[in-house]
């Protein structure tokens, strides 16, 4: 290889593949990448699942005041992020499932954990590096304890996400039958707010604080258009992710624009298309309908249809002694 | 049906009113309030098994709390409550139940069948690990989808459902873990009136079919008065017990409301109630 391939890219992918990864922070960015996606993958759906997109969005603000804090208090960042966005995820939970539906609240605690954020900014004197790559993501600056980090963080959170699954998804769908059946929907809730400041506060370090809503919100809202059943969304959501991720680094590595840009562009892109969808495949059925093919073949398969139902015959019968 | 001696109950005995083990739920003096408020007072009832039994009365009179009391999601303030033969509990698994407020997201894309799914091992905190738990949990949603003929719309998002369908969902959703008691909080309300016949008759063959005892909160008696064992009538405060005849009568219910009240029939036999705190119209007319 010559000393100029590294800055262009060819369509050896492979290659190209090889060629990044002896770069160490581009190693460690994929590693922290993959688990990011992951984890952003399985809250998105349940963000999705349960409308707590704001609070997603809130928390990942207050966790740039967090974040802020603690670098005027020369600790890392990811401490003060994670800080922040667990003690008021916590207290959104507590608060009960409507509560975090709850725009107008959550955006008056929003407005004032900012300008605290704000503050801690200017006494830090440094600030404008540091605030940027909390805001929108450092690309180069994930070394291999952060990536160790991130991988303590998020393993457990995913661990328990999986054990109370269920439960949780049951909660999510249908709170009062959860709860009169015993559930703790409360205690639900708040490991649902707990593992939602997890993702965010590790996916901070890759893509921003205003970036977040690419990996914590839209990968569900893909999945949930293409998936009727929760596990198969759950799995699609991690995988529109974990593409959206790696392929925002691997086109990041090339291109002078940051990373978190390509990641949040590819994933839009996947929703704009999945969006696009169902209008197209109405749009082929008018037309193979009026080319007289007829629509009614296109049943889905598996549906039992009842041949017995008098479909056809009218109820007079039934209403009409009231009348 | 066993009757119990006195002695089972543990409570001196007034002697006609004590609770055998067969009854799904028996009620003595029970009384119920909030801080500040009694919601009502005095409710004597017993429920036996596979009895179908309407909850009528005005809003705020207090229906759902009486569910909220069998589902041991509050406390009484006084008198005695059973169901199963002891004290309410949360999370019973011999009861189901359908909320009047049931949030499920009206955008949601999930299929009616994962709702149904989680009614069955929703409680459960793991996944579905072995062949046979997915087995039962197959035949419980399936058989349950069959009982309240929505096989058909199972593969429907919850979302794209009318108030009828999503009614049999949740029907089918709280009939899946197999409930000996069923409590159906306003399942009526929204639905025209047909579709509120349709759905009675539903419920009807369930409490037969399956022996499972039904509370059906509803506004309005007409739909129902052909298939019920007994009546719950809950207004200002009080609380009337039994056969339909001889609750929805003007006398009995005049002292219910402690104001005057008088129960008209119309020549189909739909009832009207005039006076008390509401009126209650002929829906047809």
């Amino acid at each position: 290889m010559s000393d100029w391939s590294w800055v262009w890219w060819n369509w050896n992918l492979v290659g190209d593949l090889r060629e990044m990864l002896q770069y160490e922070f581009i190693r460690n960015l994929f590693a922290a990448g993959t688990i990011i996606a992951v984890l952003g993958g399985v809250v998105s759906y349940l963000v999705v699942l349960r409308r707590s997109s704001f609070a997603s969005h809130a928390l990942g603000h207050i966790g740039f005041s967090g974040a802020a804090g603690a670098v005027v208090f020369a600790v890392n960042p990811f401490y003060g992020l994670l800080l922040a966005t667990t003690v008021s995820g916590g207290g959104i939970a507590v608060l009960g499932k409507r509560a975090a539906q709850r725009d107008v609240e959550i955006g008056t605690i929003l407005a004032f954990m900012l300008g605290l954020g704000l503050l801690f900014l200017a006494f830090y004197q440094g600030y404008a590096s540091e605030a940027y790559s909390i805001l929108f993501g450092q690309v180069v600056g994930i070394d291999n304890a952060q990536v160790v980090l991130t991988f303590e963080t998020a393993i457990p959170v995913l661990i328990v996400l999986g054990l109370v699954y269920r439960q949780l998804l049951f909660a999510s769908l249908d709170e009062e039958v959860a709860e009169a059946k015993g559930m703790h929907t409360m205690l639900l809730g708040l490991i649902f707010m707990l593992a939602l400041a997890v993702a965010i506060s590790i996916a901070v370090t890759v893509i921003g604080v205003l970036l977040i809503f690419a990996l914590t919100v839209t990968p569900a809202a893909v999945a949930v258009r293409l998936a009727k059943r929760p596990l198969y969304a759950v799995v699609l959501s991690v995988l529109v992710a974990l593409f959206a991720t790696w392929a925002g680094i691997f086109i990041g590595f090339y291109e002078i624009e940051p990373t978190s840009f390509f990641i949040v562009t590819i994933v839009f892109a996947i929703y704009v298309i999945v969006r696009a969808l169902p209008p197209l495949s109405r749009l082929r059925v008018r037309l193979a309908a009026a080319r007289g093919s007829g629509s009614r073949a296109r049943l889905p398969s598996g549906v039992p249809v009842r041949a017995d139902r008098p479909d056809d015959s009218p109820h007079p019968p039934a209403d009409s002694e009231t009348g | 049906m066993r009757r119990s001696s006195e002695s089972e109950t543990g409570s001196p005995g007034i002697g006609t009113r004590l609770a055998v083990p067969d009854d799904v739920a028996f009620a003595r003096h029970l009384e119920v309030g909030y801080p500040g408020r009694t919601v009502w007072t005095d409710a004597n009832f017993r429920i036996r098994r596979g009895e179908f039994v309407a909850v009528i009365g005005p809003n705020g009179a207090g229906k759902t709390t009486l569910f909220r009391l069998l589902l041991g999601m509050i406390r009484s303030t006084d008198g005695e409550l059973r169901v199963f033969g002891g004290p309410p509990r949360r999370g019973n698994p011999k009861i189901g139940y359908v909320p009047q407020t049931h949030l499920v997201d009206r955008d949601t894309n999930v299929e009616a069948v994962q709702l149904v799914r989680l009614g069955f091992a929703g409680n459960r905190w793991l996944p579905n690990l072995t062949p046979s738990q997915f087995r039962a949990e197959r035949a419980a949603t399936e058989e349950a989808l069959t009982s309240v003929g929505a096989l058909e719309i199972a593969r429907k998002p919850l979302g794209a459902l009318s108030g009828g369908e999503l009614q049999r969902i949740f029907l089918a959703e709280a009939l899946a873990p197999g409930p000996e008691l069923l409590l159906l909080d306003e399942p009526l309300a929204n639905l025209d009136l047909r579709r509120a016949r349709e759905l009675v008759d539903l419920v009807h063959r369930l409490v037969r079919s399956r022996n499972v005892a039904t509370l059906l909160v509803a506004h309005d008696i007409n739909p129902l008065i052909r298939h019920l064992d007994k009546v719950i009538y809950i207004a200002n405060g009080h609380v009337a017990t039994g056969l339909p005849q001889d609750v929805l009568t003007t006398e009995s219910l005049t002292e219910l409301y402690g104001v005057p009240v008088e129960v008209l029939r119309d020549s189909r036999g739909n009832l009207v109630i005039v006076g008390g705190d509401d009126v209650h119209p002929d829906p047809g007319a």
